[in-house]
C-alpha cells in the first residue's frame, strides 16, 4: 500500500485524473444555476474581443498598407524630396527619446521618492504638488508646445532645437513619470523598510536597494508612457525642435521625429505612400524601445542588495 | 549584569496611551519573554527598544531606555543600535531578492565585501537558523517563493547574519511546525551565550521552557516581572494568576 502510494506521486501528467478539473458539462449546469454570471461572462468576453478587434485592425491595416512601402530608398542616409528617406527622422526620434529621458526620469523619480519617501504623510505641500501633477498630465501638449516655443526658442533663444524639444517634452511626461513612480513607491510593503531599517541600514540604503528595486516595475510602465508620448509627439514638437529634414547635429540644431515627419508628408499630400512606410516605422520602432526598457528593469530589478 | 534598563517609559500612538510608566530592567545573556493578551503593547515595548517605532509618525515616547547604561534615544547612533540589538519581525518580511542576498544585506550594510566572508556568513546563519539544509539548493532562488515557516526562519537567519548584541524576537515561532519551533529554542538557549535575547510570545509553554525571566503585561501596563520560574509557579498577582492559568486573554 505504501509502495503503490509514492508510486503514485512519480506518475506523470497523463495519468492523473484530477477531479478538480472543472468539465464543460459542469460549466454549464452552474450557469444554468445561475444565468446573471453567464451574461457578465458573455459582456466581459465581447468588450474584450472588440477592443482586441480594433487594436488589430489598425495593427493589420498599418502593416498592410505600410509594408509594400518600405523601399531602401526610404532608408537611404539622406532625406532629399525624391526618397523621402526617414533615416534622419529614426535617428532623431531616438535621440529626442534619450534626451528628453534623460531630463525628465532624473526630476520625476526623484521628486516621487521625496514625496513618497521623505516627505509627511498628509503634508499640505504635497498634497497639492500631487493636484498640480494631475492637473498637468491632463493638458494638451499644444500648450506645452506654446510654452516651449515663448520660452525655449525665444526666450532663452535656443532657436528650434533639439534641447528646445527635449525640454518642452521633459516638462510634459514630468507628470507622468512622476505620478506613476510615486504609485509604485506607495505600494512597496513597509514591511520591506522595516525589515531594512531593522538590519541597520539608513535611508538612503533602503531606498536604493530595497525601494527602487522593489518599485522598478512600476517606474518602469511611467517611462514606457513616457516614451509613448514622447515618440508620438508632434504639435509641441513642431513649434520647438521644428522640422528640419537632416539630422539633429548638435544639441543647438533642428531636427523633425518621426511623428512629425509623418505629419509633414500626409500634410503635403505627396508622399501618402511613404507616410504610411513611416508609420510602419514608427511602430517598430515604439515596440524595440518598450522591449528595450523592460530589458533594462529586469537587469536593475535583479541587482543584489 | 544588566543589558537593557527600561525607566519610567512611557508610549503614546497620538493620543492613545499605549505604555503606561513601564519600568522593565533586563539582563545580559539571558532570555526574556514578554507575555500578555493580545494589543497589550508587547510588540510596541519591542519596537522602542531598537527604535523602530521612530517609523511610526504621532509615535511619542517618554522616560529614559538604556543599553549598557547608555542612552539609546540620546546621541547613539541609531544604524549602529539597530545592528547591535537585531529583530524578528511578527509577520515575515523577506526582501524580494534571493535567499543568499536576504541574508547577505545586513553584513554587505555594514561593509563586509568579501565573497568568501559572506558565503560563509550566510551558510552559518542559516544553520543557526535550522534551515540550511531546506535551503542549501535554492540559495539563488527568491526569499517569496519559499513557505511561511522557512521565510521566518530566514528572517531569523537574517537576523542572526549582522552579529547583534540582543535579539528581540516577536513570535518568532508562532508560524512554525513544532520541529523546526523546537529547534529555534534550542538556538536561543544556545544563543544565550553570547547574546541577550528578549522575545513576545503567545505560548506560555515556550516561556516556561527557554526564559530565565517574564514580564507580563495587561492593558499597557507592565503587571509583574520575575523569574519564569516564580512568575508560573508563584505569580504576585491575581490577574498574572487568572491570565497564565488561561482564565482570560
Ligand atoms: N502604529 C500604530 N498606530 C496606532 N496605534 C498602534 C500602532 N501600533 C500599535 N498600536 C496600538 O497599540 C496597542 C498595542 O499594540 P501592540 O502591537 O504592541 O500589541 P501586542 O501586545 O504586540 O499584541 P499582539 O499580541 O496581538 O501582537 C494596540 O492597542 C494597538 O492597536
Ligand atoms: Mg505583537
Amino acid at each position: 500500500m505504501a509502495d503503490k502510494s509514492i508510486k503514485t506521486d512519480m506518475n506523470d501528467e497523463k495519468e492523473i485524473r484530477a477531479i478538480n478539473k472543472v468539465s464543460f458539462k459542469q460549466r454549464m449546469i452552474s450557469y444554468k444555476r445561475k444565468p446573471l454570471s453567464l451574461l457578465m461572462l458573455i459582456i466581459v468576453a465581447a468588450a474584450a474581443a472588440i477592443s482586441a478587434a480594433a487594436l488589430i485592425f489598425i495593427m493589420v491595416y498599418v502593416l498592410i498598407r505600410g509594408i509594400p512601402n518600405l523601399t531602401p530608398d526610404l532608408f537611404a542616409l539622406n532625406y532629399n524630396s525624391d526618397n523621402v528617406s526617414c533615416m534622419p527622422s529614426i535617428i532623431n526620434t531616438v535621440v529626442l527619446t534619450l534626451f528628453t529621458l534623460i531630463i525628465a526620469v532624473p526630476f520625476g523619480v526623484g521628486a516621487a521618492i521625496y514625496l513618497a519617501e521623505y516627505a509627511k504623510k498628509g503634508n499640505r505641500l504635497v498634497k497639492i504638488i500631487r493636484t498640480m501633477a494631475e492637473t498637468l498630465a491632463g493638458i494638451p501638449s499644444i500648450v506645452y508646445g506654446l510654452f516651449g516655443m515663448l520660452f525655449f526658442v525665444y526666450a532663452l533663444n535656443w532657436g528650434y532645437s533639439l534641447l528646445a524639444g527635449a525640454f518642452t517634452l521633459a516638462i510634459m511626461v514630468l507628470p507622468t513619470i512622476m505620478r506613476t513612480t510615486e504609485e509604485a513607491l506607495i505600494t512597496v510593503p513597509d514591511s520591506y523598510r522595516e525589515g531594512s531599517y531593522g538590519l541597520g541600514a539608513g535611508k538612503l540604503r533602503t531606498i536604493i536597494r530595497i525601494i527602487l528595486p522593489s518599485a522598478m516595475p512600476g517606474i518602469l510602465a511611467g517611462v514606457i508612457l513616457a516614451v509613448g508620448r514622447i515618440v508620438g509627439e508632434t504639435a509641441a514638437l513642431i513649434y520647438t525642435y521644428g522640422s528640419a529634414t537632416g539630422y539633429a547635429a548638435n544639441p543647438l540644431s533642428s531636427g523633425r521625429s518621426l511623428a512629425v515627419h509623418m505629419y509633414v508628408l500626409t500634410n503635403e499630400g505627396l508622399h501618402t505612400n511613404q507616410a504610411w512606410g513611416t508609420a510602419v516605422v514608427l511602430l517598430v520602432l515604439v515596440f524595440g524601445i518598450n522591449t528595450l526598457s523592460a530589458f533594462i528593469a529586469k537587469k536593475l530589478g535583479n541587482k543584489k542588495g | 549584569m544588566e543589558k537593557f534598563a527600561i525607566d519610567n517609559m512611557n508610549l503614546y500612538y497620538g493620543k492613545f496611551h499605549a505604555l503606561k510608566n513601564v519600568n522593565l530592567h533586563m539582563e545580559q545573556n539571558k532570555i526574556t519573554a514578554f507575555i500578555g493578551p493580545s494589543g497589550c503593547g508587547k510588540s510596541t515595548l519591542l519596537k522602542s527598544l531598537n527604535r523602530m517605532n521612530d517609523l511610526v509618525e504621532g509615535c511619542k515616547i517618554t522616560g529614559e531606555i538604556k543599553l549598557d547604561g547608555e542612552d539609546i534615544y540620546g546621541n547613539m547612533d541609531v544604524n549602529i543600535l539597530r545592528k547591535r540589538v537585531g529583530m524578528v519581525f511578527q509577520k515575515a518580511n523577506p526582501f524580494p531578492m534571493s535567499v543568499y542576498d536576504n541574508i547577505a544585506f545586513g553584513p554587505r550594510t555594514h561593509g563586509i565585501k568579501n565573497k568568501k566572508e559572506l558565503d560563509r556568513i550566510v551558510e552559518e546563519s542559516l544553520r543557526d537558523a535550522a534551515i540550511w539544509d531546506e535551503l542549501k539548493d535554492r540559495l539563488k532562488k527568491s526569499a517569496l517563493g519559499l513557505s511561511g515557516g522557512q521565510q521566518q526562519r530566514l528572517c531569523i537567519a537574517r537576523a542572526l547574519a549582522i552579529k547583534p548584541e540582543v535579539l528581540l524576537m516577536d513570535e518568532a515561532t508562532s508560524a512554525l511546525d513544532p520541529i523546526s519551533t523546537g529547534k529555534i529554542e534550542e538556538l536561543c538557549l544556545k544563543l544565550k551565550d553570547n547574546y541577550t535575547i528578549i522575545m513576545v510570545t503567545h505560548n506560555m509553554q515556550q516561556a516556561l521552557r527557554i526564559s530565565d525571566n517574564t514580564a507580563f503585561f495587561l492593558l499597557g501596563e507592565m503587571v509583574e516581572y520575575n523569574s519564569t520560574d516564580a512568575i508560573f509557579s508563584a505569580p504576585q498577582d491575581k490577574r498574572t494568576e487568572e491570565y497564565i492559568t488561561g482564565r482570560f486573554g
